[in-house]
């Protein structure tokens, strides 16, 4: 996309290559145009000035949203990346606000999350004197991003933006920092264009694919007599849910969801048997000690998936398809691994594998699908108390959003009853902090949905603990009019802490209570609307409001305070010793 | 898993910030880096680090993908002693008045095959290069005679069935990866492994 006018200086005889003199900012803002950037979240401060200055000027072009924090600010970027599968950008300055965002940088890290962070520094004549608002951010957030550059000349701007968003969105996606010291923002240098990257010699972002393997592993499948599919993210971030659905039909094989795969395929799909984890279904849990083929697609066998690893799928083969060739045996050992990207490996394996069913197998699931139902999930979902549950809530959103909202969680209790009860029909649709289990993720992350996918509804679901986290982004929704329904389920404790301290810890309730403001009072103070209910007879037209009402809402649900969320794998136990109560 | 002595050879683009990216992979894994040496290659701007460490093969196979999974990194081989030609080098201050009176430190000192690099009227400067054992064997041996300083370099190494990496790099400066360049081809062939 141009949007300078880039003059032509010819010479005599030769024609030069166009060229314009640039400052290191205004670059940066090209590079963002030329990737197709719309919407940026971010924070203004000393060192990065001058690239807000430069940013004056191109408020036509580009969307910047002001948030309250930066950490609030990396999150909205997530959660813009994860709604609409384009890379998040977020800018914040040197020091501290550089520091603020390295907890967002470290989920979308562990959530393979594609994020480009800019960040301002201090001059580079003052590197490694304790200036003013100086931190080393190269090296603190080394470990939690995919890639990260720091830029002292302006003339290197146009290539390490290209780098950076080519890293950040190709192979398995992640968070990329460059960090831009404030003499490159502001040095003017001779603009070429912009090259968007596609290859660079040290980096190969999926293996290729082999055939081979590929056999191997359509041989494995087609002998099963009881195959289980474990899916995760990867199917999402390789938009391969079309690949996905006709490789688990044309073989019926029954498939289990991580919860960052959770939505890939819709919940009510017949071949969906539910939620893997420490508090995910009864069936997929038990079944995967049962089943002979284990095969894992775009999942990284995390321990609260696993439960116990050396009782882990002893009996099964397995398979595993990943493009992290990283991945492969690092914590669960292979049989057959099929590296790749799963866009491309599952229709080939596909081909491969016979036509066939698994109905006796798939109603074993269904016939513990019914114990769990009636162990728990009635009376979560219909419970005989007075006081709402939790998964009562997310029943009755389910039909009023006639399951094709964006549900985006904050970490704790109630993300595992909105995982576990939440039903989808579309992709990219659960939007949750799962590998880092940051609290405070759900509201920022929920606006930058909102921003990702600005036709759909956008729904936060937050405890009260974790809203109190990042309160303060409701100034974001104050000042910019996104319009995200805001839930918050209250139980006026820690809840999953308080879980954990009731069945482990004796019931020392350990600074696990904790209070909550008058959240309607602030909502309003932000100028958004709010209610706060405690009874169900209230329930079904509260929500109804809060998802017709015209701009942000908020809606705190009153929930038991001593709810225990079933069923759990205890920690160092094997999956098939899940508990239902 | 038995823990034996690997040597981890990294290619690598010559980039600041690199050395920590892959230092870290270590010290994360609590792993202790028994010797780290970086030095340029056959190539111009390709940087080798040379690390040994002491661990299981299992984890060092996983940490070998993880680093190769570094932007900035071509390349990991890891090997076993059997696998590799290697050096260290080391120096030793010693008092020349012991060496010029005592015939035994001359005669330790023929049997390491030490050299002389600087003598003067107060101390000697000897070097000598080989593996870890002949190395410490003469420490050990100085010890009694009043050595005034001794270090040891890190280790370099070479392997045995290496080929270089110039059709390495050319193999990965195409845009679409060959058979060769994949990681991890050989999952559990270690003997391929190393056909580099």
């Amino acid at each position: 996309m141009e949007t300078l006018d880039i003059t032509k200086e010819t010479t005599a005889e030769k024609p030069q290559p166009a060229k314009v003199s640039l400052s290191g900012s205004q670059a940066v803002l090209e590079a963002l145009i030329a990737e197709n950037v719309k919407t940026v979240f971010g924070y203004p401060g000393g060192a990065i000035m001058p690239i807000y200055d430069a940013l004056y000027d191109y408020k036509d072009k580009l969307e910047h949203i002001l948030v309250r924090h930066e950490q609030g600010g990396i999150h909205a970027a997530q959660g813009f990346a994860r709604a609409s599968g384009e890379v998040g950008v977020v800018f914040a300055t040197s020091g501290p606000g550089a520091t603020n965002l390295v907890t967002g940088i470290a989920d979308a890290m562990i959530d393979s999350t594609p994020l480009v962070c800019i960040t301002g520094q201090v001059f580079a004549h003052l590197l490694g004197t304790d200036a003013f608002q100086e931190t080393d951010v190269i090296n603190i957030t080394t470990p939690v991003t995919k890639w990260n550059y720091q830029v002292t000349e302006a003339s290197e701007i146009p290539s390490v933006l290209a780098k950076a968003f080519y890293i950040a969105r190709s192979g398995r996606p992640g968070p990329v920092l460059v960090d831009i010291t404030k003499n490159a923002q502001v040095e003017k240098f001779d603009y070429k264009g912009y090259i968007p990257c596609n290859h660079i010699r040290s980096y190969l972002p999926k293996p290729k694919v082999r055939k081979k393997f590929i056999a191997e592993a359509a041989k494995l499948i087609n002998e099963a007599k009881k195959p289980f599919v474990l899916f995760g993210q990867g199917i999402i971030l390789g938009e391969a849910e079309k690949e996905f659905q006709t490789f688990i039909e044309k073989a019926g094989l029954p498939s289990a969801f991580t919860i960052m795969g959770e939505s890939a395929i819709p919940s009510d799909h017949p071949l969906n048997v539910g939620m893997l984890g420490m508090h995910g279904n009864y069936a997929p849990n038990v079944l995967t000690n049962e089943c002979d083929v284990l095969i894992a697609i775009g999942m990284r066998f995390d321990d609260r998936v696993t439960g116990r690893l050396d009782k882990y799928a002893k009996q099964a083969k397995i398979i595993h398809l990943d493009i992290d060739p990283a991945e492969i045996d690092k914590n669960v050992k292979t049989t057959v691994p099929v590296w790749g990207d799963c866009k491309e490996t599952l229709p080939l394996l596909t081909e491969l594998i016979n036509k066939t069913e698994h109905t006796a197998w798939l109603q074993r699931f269904r016939d513990l699908e019914q114990e769990e139902i009636k162990q728990v999930i009635n009376e979560e979902l219909n419970p005989s108390t007075e006081i709402m549950s939790m998964g009562e809530v997310i029943k009755v959103l389910n039909k009023l959003t006639n399951e094709d909202a964006i549900i985006v969680t904050d970490v704790g209790q109630h993300q595992m009853v909105a995982c576990r009860y939440a039903k989808f029909k579309n992709s990219r649709s659960n939007i949750t902090s799962g590998g880092l289990g940051t609290m405070g993720f759900g509201l920022p992350a929920a606006i930058g949905a909102k921003y990702g996918a600005p036709e759909r509804t956008v729904v936060s679901i937050s405890g009260d603990g974790g809203f109190q986290m990042t309160i303060q982004e409701l100034g974001t929704i104050m000042q910019f009019g996104a319009d995200v329904k805001i839930l918050i389920l209250n139980n006026q404790f820690l809840g999953m802490v308080r879980q954990w301290q009731e069945l482990f810890n004796d019931r020392r309730y350990s600074f696990v209570n904790i209070t909550s403001p008058d959240y309607i009072t602030v909502a309003k103070g932000y100028g958004i609307a709010g209610k706060r209910i405690d009874k169900r007879e209230d329930l079904e037209s509260s929500l109804q409001e809060m998802l017709s009402y015209k701009g942000s809402y908020l809606l705190e649900v009153m929930v038991g305070k001593e709810n225990n969320v079933f069923p759990m794998v205890p920690q160092g136990c094997s999956v098939s010793e899940i508990r239902l109560k | 898993m038995n823990k034996q002595e690997f040597t981890i050879s990294v290619y690598t683009e010559n980039q600041i910030g690199l050395l920590n990216r892959i230092a870290i992979m270590f010290s994360r894994r609590k792993i202790n880096v028994e010797s780290l040496n970086v030095s340029p290659t056959e190539i111009e701007g390709i940087s080798r680090f040379t690390i040994v460490i002491n661990e299981a093969e299992d984890v060092v196979r996983k940490l070998a993908r993880q680093i190769e999974k570094q932007i900035e990194v071509l390349k990991v081989y890891y090997n076993t002693n059997e696998e590799v030609i290697w050096q260290e080098l080391a120096l030793y201050k010693v008092p020349t008045d012991v060496i010029s009176e005592k015939a035994k430190v001359e005669r330790l000192l023929r049997e390491y095959g030490a050299q002389a690099v600087v003598i003067r009227s107060d101390y000697t400067v000897f070097e000598t290069v080989g593996h870890r054992e002949e190395i410490d064997g003469l420490l050990e041996a100085l010890a009694p005679y009043g050595l005034i300083e001794f270090v040891r370099s890190a280790r370099v190494a070479i392997i045995k069935d290496s080929e270089g990496f110039h059709n390495k790099l050319k193999e990965f400066e195409n845009r679409e990866p060959s058979e060769a360049v994949i990681e991890n081809e050989f999952l559990n062939k270690q003997s391929e492994v190393f056909t580099m």
